[in-house]
C-alpha cells in the first residue's frame, strides 16, 4: 500500500464525507429550526436513489433522470410537510419519532409496491464513466469526483444561501433562536415548509448521485439515517458547519476504518461519537 | 453574634457580553433576614441561581460556612443545607401537595437507592413533609392535586417544598410574587416566623414586605453592587434613591 | 404518580387469567404466539419504565434484548452450557452492563439529543453482530438444543416442551409486573417519576438526577434482557434484526399504543400490535403499509392510548351512573 492508495482512500472517504453533509444539513435545520425528529429523513435519500434508477431508465440518460426526479423530491418534501409533519410542530418529541417512523413503513412499503425490492444499478454516463490513472496499477473513477464536484458546488450554494440571502439569515434566526424568529412576524408556515421541502431534496438529490457508485436497495435509507444522525450529534444540533465537519469526519472515520478494521468497521463511527460525547455532550458547534 | 453563613468573592457571571452579576463581594450574617432589591434586570435572580449552583459563575468564589462551594451542582448545595425557592412556580402539578412535600423531605434519605418497601412507609420522611405543609399553611391542602389550587397557594407550596428539605439558609426569589393582599400577609408572617431559627435571603419587589421583614439590605443595579447595610443606612443612601428607590413609582 | 385504579385492575385480572388459562384450551401456534407476546410485554415495560416513568425517551433499547439473545446464543452454541440457572442470570447481567455502559455516556445528553444516541448506540451493537463472522453475521445463528431448568444433571424444567416455556413465560411477566409496581410505589420510584415531571426541581431540592435516571435505564436494561432471553430460547434464533431499530421503535409503538405510564398498558399494547401484526401479515405482503398508516392514526388519535381510553372511559362511566350511597367505613 502506497500513498496513492490512502490518496484514493482520503478521496473516497470526502466524496462520503459530502454525501452524508447533503442528508445531515437537512436533518440538523429540521432539528434545530421546525423543532422536529425527522427519522424519515432518510427515506428521502432512498426514494432520490430509486427516483434516479427509474427514471435515468425512462429517459435513458443520467442527467436528464436527476433534472426530473428534483421536482418530484421538492413537491414530495412540501407535501408530507403540509399533511404530516404540521400536525407535529406542538407534539412531543415522542410522537414525532413514532409518526415519522410510521412514515419509514409507509414509504418503504410504497417503494416495495411501486418499484420493487430488488437492488437496482444505475449506469454511469459514458463521459463520467472513465477514471483518472494515478499509478501503473491504480486509478481513481471520474464520477465520483464528479460527485465531490457537485456536493462542494452544493455546500457552497447552501452557505451563500444562508450567509447572504434574507431567506438565510431567517433561517440562522431560526436555528439559534425558534421563538424569536416567530416574535419576529416572520410567516413560520411558510418557512417551515421551504426549510423541510429543502431538506427533503437536498437528501434526495444524494440519493440520486450516490445511485450510480453505491447501486440502489431498499435499506439505504435506513442506513444513511443512522450515520446522518450520528453526524448531527457530532455536529451540533442546528449547525450547518457543524453538520460539514461532522460529515467529513465520519466520512473519513468509516473510510479509513473499513481499511484498518475490516471486521471491526461497522463500530468505528459510534466510537469517534462516543468520543465526541464524552468531551462535548452538545457536539461540536451545538450550544448548550 | 456576627457570625458568616454564606460569602462571596468577586462573584461575576456574563452571558455573552452581558454581565449579569458583575464583581459581587457579599457577606450573610447568619440568623439574619437579607433583602436583595434592584430594578428588573438588575441581576438579582442570576444571583440566586449562582449561590443554590443553579448556574456556574464565570469567576469569583462562594463560601459558605468556611467552605467553597463555587461551582458546586445544584443538588450537592442543597444536601449541605441551602434551600431556594423559584420566582415562577416550580411544583410537580400532577402531584399532591402531600406529595410534593414527601419528595423534597425524601432527598434528605441516607442512600438514594431503596427500591422495595412503599415510600409511604418512611414515618420521618412523612413527618418532615406535614411540617412543610403545616408551616406554608396548606395542611388542609394535603390531599389536593397541586395544579388544581391557586396561584397563590402553589407559591406557599413553592415555600413548603423548601422547607420539607430542613434547610438553614433560604434563598427565596420574590416569594410574594403574583399573590393577594391576604395571601401576602400570611407569607410574612410565615417569613417572620422562619426567621427565628433560619438564615433569610430574599428577593423582593414588595417594598413593605421588605422593610418588615429584613435585617440587611443589598442593592444591585446592572449586574453590580450598589449599596449595602441595614434598612436605615439603605434608605437614607443618596445613591440608592437615585438609582432605585427614586424610580420605583414609575414601576417595574 | 404510580397507582393501580379499580379499571386496571379488572384488565390485570382477565389479562392473568386470560394469558394464566389459554394453554389448557388453546391451540400450539398461539401458544407459540402468546409467549412471544408476553414476552414483549416484559420487553414493553421495561421501555415503559424509562418512557412513561422517568421521561427518557429511548429510541435503542432493543439493544439489551439482543446482547441478551446473544448471549444465550454464547452460551448454547458456544460454551455448550444449557443450564437456564446459569445462563439466565448471565444474560440479565450483559443487558445490564450494556446499559450501564451506553446509559452512563447517554444521560448527560437530553431531549432529541438522547434520542438520537441512544438509537446510535444500539446501532452500533447491531453493527458489531453483523460484522462478526464468530457471531453468525447478518445470517445469525440457529441452534437446536433449548437452555433448561437444571440442577447439575437433573433437569427440573425442560424449556423444549412449549408449554414449559410458555408458563415460565407468563411467570417472569408477572414477577416483572410486580417488581415494577413494587419499584414504582418506592422512594426510588416516587423519585425518578419527579424526575420525569420536573427535572430541574428535583435537582434544587437535592437529588443527582443522573444517578437516579442511570439506575432506571439500567433496571429497564436488565428487564429487557429477561424477554431477550425467553424470545432467543423460543425461536432458537438470533441473528442482528433482535437489536435492529425497527425493534425498537416497534416496541415503542407497543409502549404507546397500550398508553405509557400506565405498566399494564404495555402488556395491552405487546398483544394488540402483535396480533395486527400477525393476523394481516398473512392477507397482504405489503402489511407494512398498514401498519405504518396505524402507527401514525395512534400518534394522531389515540396519543394516550389503550389504558388511556380504559382510565377515562371508566371515569365516564363512573360519572353518569347515578351516585351510590356510600357503604362501608
Amino acid at each position: 500500500m502506497d500513498i496513492s492508495y490512502y490518496l484514493i482512500q482520503t478521496l473516497n472517504g470526502i466524496q462520503y464525507g459530502f454525501l452524508l453533509f447533503l442528508v445531515a444539513s437537512g436533518l440538523t435545520l429540521i432539528f434545530g429550526i421546525m423543532g422536529i425528529i425527522n427519522l424519515a429523513h432518510g427515506s428521502f435519500f432512498m426514494i432520490g436513489a430509486y427516483l434516479c434508477w427509474w427514471l435515468t431508465s425512462l429517459f435513458d440518460n443520467l442527467f436528464l433522470g436527476i433534472l426530473a426526479g428534483i421536482p418530484l423530491a421538492v413537491f414530495l418534501g412540501l407535501f408530507i410537510e403540509r399533511f404530516g409533519i404540521v400536525y407535529l410542530y406542538k407534539r412531543d418529541h415522542l410522537y414525532q419519532v413514532l409518526f415519522t417512523f410510521g412514515l419509514i413503513l409507509i414509504f418503504g412499503e410504497m417503494r416495495s409496491i411501486l418499484w420493487g425490492n430488488e437492488v437496482q444499478g444505475v449506469m454511469i454516463p459514458e463521459m463520467l464513466s472513465g477514471a483518472i490513472p494515478l499509478t501503473d496499477t491504480q486509478s481513481y473513477p471520474v464520477y465520483r469526483l464528479f460527485i465531490s464536484l457537485v456536493c462542494t458546488a452544493l455546500a457552497a450554494a447552501l452557505y451563500l444561501v444562508i450567509q447572504r440571502t434574507r431567506l438565510g439569515m431567517t433561517i440562522r434566526a431560526g436555528a439559534s433562536n425558534r421563538e424569536m424568529v416567530q416574535a419576529l412576524g416572520i410567516d413560520i408556515a411558510k418557512l417551515f415548509a421551504i426549510v423541510f421541502a429543502m431538506g427533503a431534496a437536498l437528501a434526495a438529490f444524494a440519493g440520486m448521485v450516490a445511485a450510480p457508485v453505491q447501486s440502489v436497495f431498499p435499506t439505504m435509507g435506513d442506513e444513511i439515517l443512522i450515520v446522518s444522525l450520528v453526524v448531527v450529534v457530532i455536529g451540533g444540533v442546528g449547525s450547518i458547519k457543524g453538520a460539514f465537519l461532522g460529515a467529513m469526519l465520519i466520512g473519513l472515520a468509516d473510510t479509513f476504518g473499513a481499511v484498518f478494521l475490516p471486521h471491526g468497521a461497522g463500530v468505528v463511527i459510534y466510537t469517534v461519537m462516543a468520543i465526541v460525547l464524552l468531551w462535548r455532550p452538545q457536539g461540536l458547534f451545538g450550544r448548550t | 453574634m456576627s457570625e458568616i453563613i454564606l460569602k462571596t468573592q468577586n462573584l461575576s457571571r456574563h452571558f455573552g457580553a452581558l454581565m449579569a452579576v458583575d464583581d459581587v463581594t457579599l457577606s450573610f450574617e447568619r440568623g439574619l433576614v437579607h433583602a436583595v432589591l434592584g430594578p428588573n434586570g438588575a441581576g438579582k435572580t442570576t444571583l440566586i441561581n449562582l449561590l443554590s449552583g443553579e448556574i456556574p459563575p464565570s469567576s469569583g468564589s462562594i463560601h459558605f460556612k468556611d467552605q467553597n462551594i463555587t461551582g458546586l451542582p445544584a443538588n450537592q448545595i442543597s444536601q449541605l443545607g441551602i434551600g431556594r425557592s423559584f420566582q415562577k412556580t416550580n411544583i410537580f402539578p400532577i402531584f399532591t401537595c402531600f406529595e410534593n412535600c414527601r419528595l423534597a423531605a425524601q432527598s434528605r434519605m441516607k442512600g438514594s437507592f431503596r427500591f422495595f418497601r412503599s415510600a409511604r412507609s418512611y414515618k420521618q420522611i412523612n413527618a418532615l413533609a406535614e411540617k412543610g405543609l403545616e408551616m406554608c399553611g396548606l395542611a388542609n391542602r394535603r390531599d389536593t392535586i397541586a395544579q388544581a389550587m391557586s396561584y397563590g397557594e402553589q407559591r406557599q407550596l413553592e415555600i413548603g417544598m423548601m422547607l420539607s428539605t430542613e434547610p438553614e439558609l433560604l434563598l427565596l426569589d420574590e416569594p410574594l410574587a403574583g399573590m393577594g393582599a391576604e395571601e401576602s400577609l400570611k407569607v410574612i408572617e410565615l417569613l417572620k416566623r422562619l426567621a427565628k431559627d433560619h438564615t433569610l435571603i430574599l428577593i423582593e419587589h414588595d417594598m413593605d414586605a421588605v422593610f418588615a421583614v429584613a435585617d440587611r439590605l443589598a442593592v444591585m443595579v446592572n449586574g453590580r453592587l450598589l449599596e449595602t447595610g441595614t434598612v436605615g443606612e439603605v434608605r437614607a443612601s443618596k445613591a440608592v434613591q437615585e438609582a432605585y428607590l427614586g424610580s420605583d413609582e414609575e414601576g417595574h | 404518580m404510580y397507582a393501580i385504579s379499580r379499571s386496571s385492575l379488572i384488565v390485570l385480572i382477565l389479562l392473568g387469567l386470560g394469558f394464566g388459562i389459554y394453554p389448557l384450551v388453546g391451540d400450539s401456534y398461539y401458544i407459540r404466539l402468546l409467549t412471544k407476546i408476553m414476552a414483549l410485554g416484559i420487553f414493553a415495560m421495561s421501555l415503559d419504565l424509562l418512557i412513561g416513568f422517568t421521561g427518557l425517551i429511548s429510541l435503542g433499547h432493543a439493544a439489551f434484548f439482543g446482547v441478551s439473545a446473544y448471549t444465550v446464543v454464547w452460551f448454547v452454541v458456544k460454551m455448550e452450557i444449557l443450564n437456564a440457572f446459569l445462563i439466565f442470570p448471565a444474560a440479565l447481567a450483559v443487558a445490564g452492563l450494556c446499559a450501564l455502559v451506553i446509559g452512563w455516556l447517554s444521560i448527560r445528553t437530553a431531549g432529541i439529543y438522547f434520542i438520537m444516541i441512544t438509537l446510535a448506540f444500539a446501532q452500533m451493537l447491531h453493527a458489531f453482530f453483523k460484522d462478526q463472522h464468530y457471531w453468525g453475521g447478518t445470517d445469525g445463528i440457529n441452534f437446536n438444543d433449548k437452555p433448561m431448568l437444571m440442577v447439575g444433571d437433573t433437569v427440573l424444567f425442560d424449556l423444549s416442551n412449549k408449554i414449559n416455556l410458555y408458563y415460565l413465560t407468563f411467570s417472569l411477566m408477572v414477577a416483572a409486573f410486580i417488581f415494577l409496581a413494587v419499584l414504582l410505589r418506592s422512594p426510588f420510584g416516587r423519585a425518578i417519576q419527579g424526575v420525569k415531571v420536573n427535572e430541574g426541581r428535583m435537582r434544587a431540592m437535592g437529588y443527582n438526577i443522573n444517578h437516579l435516571k442511570l439506575m432506571s435505564f439500567v433496571i429497564a436494561g436488565c428487564l429487557a434482557g429477561a424477554a431477550g432471553f425467553i424470545e432467543a430460547t423460543r425461536t432458537s434464533f438470533v441473528n442482528p434484526e433482535y437489536l435492529s431499530w425497527h425493534a425498537s421503535g416497534n416496541v415503542m409503538v407497543m409502549v404507546i399504543l397500550g398508553g405509557m405510564g400506565s405498566l399494564y398498558g404495555s402488556l395491552l399494547g405487546a398483544l394488540a400490535l402483535t396480533l395486527l401484526g400477525d393476523n394481516i401479515s398473512s392477507l397482504w405482503d405489503h402489511w407494512l403499509l398498514i401498519m405504518g398508516g396505524f402507527v401514525i392514526a395512534v400518534v394522531m388519535f389515540m396519543p394516550d392510548g389503550i389504558s388511556g381510553s380504559i382510565e377515562s372511559l371508566s371515569r365516564r362511566f363512573r360519572k353518569a351512573s347515578p351516585p351510590r350511597e356510600e357503604t362501608g367505613p
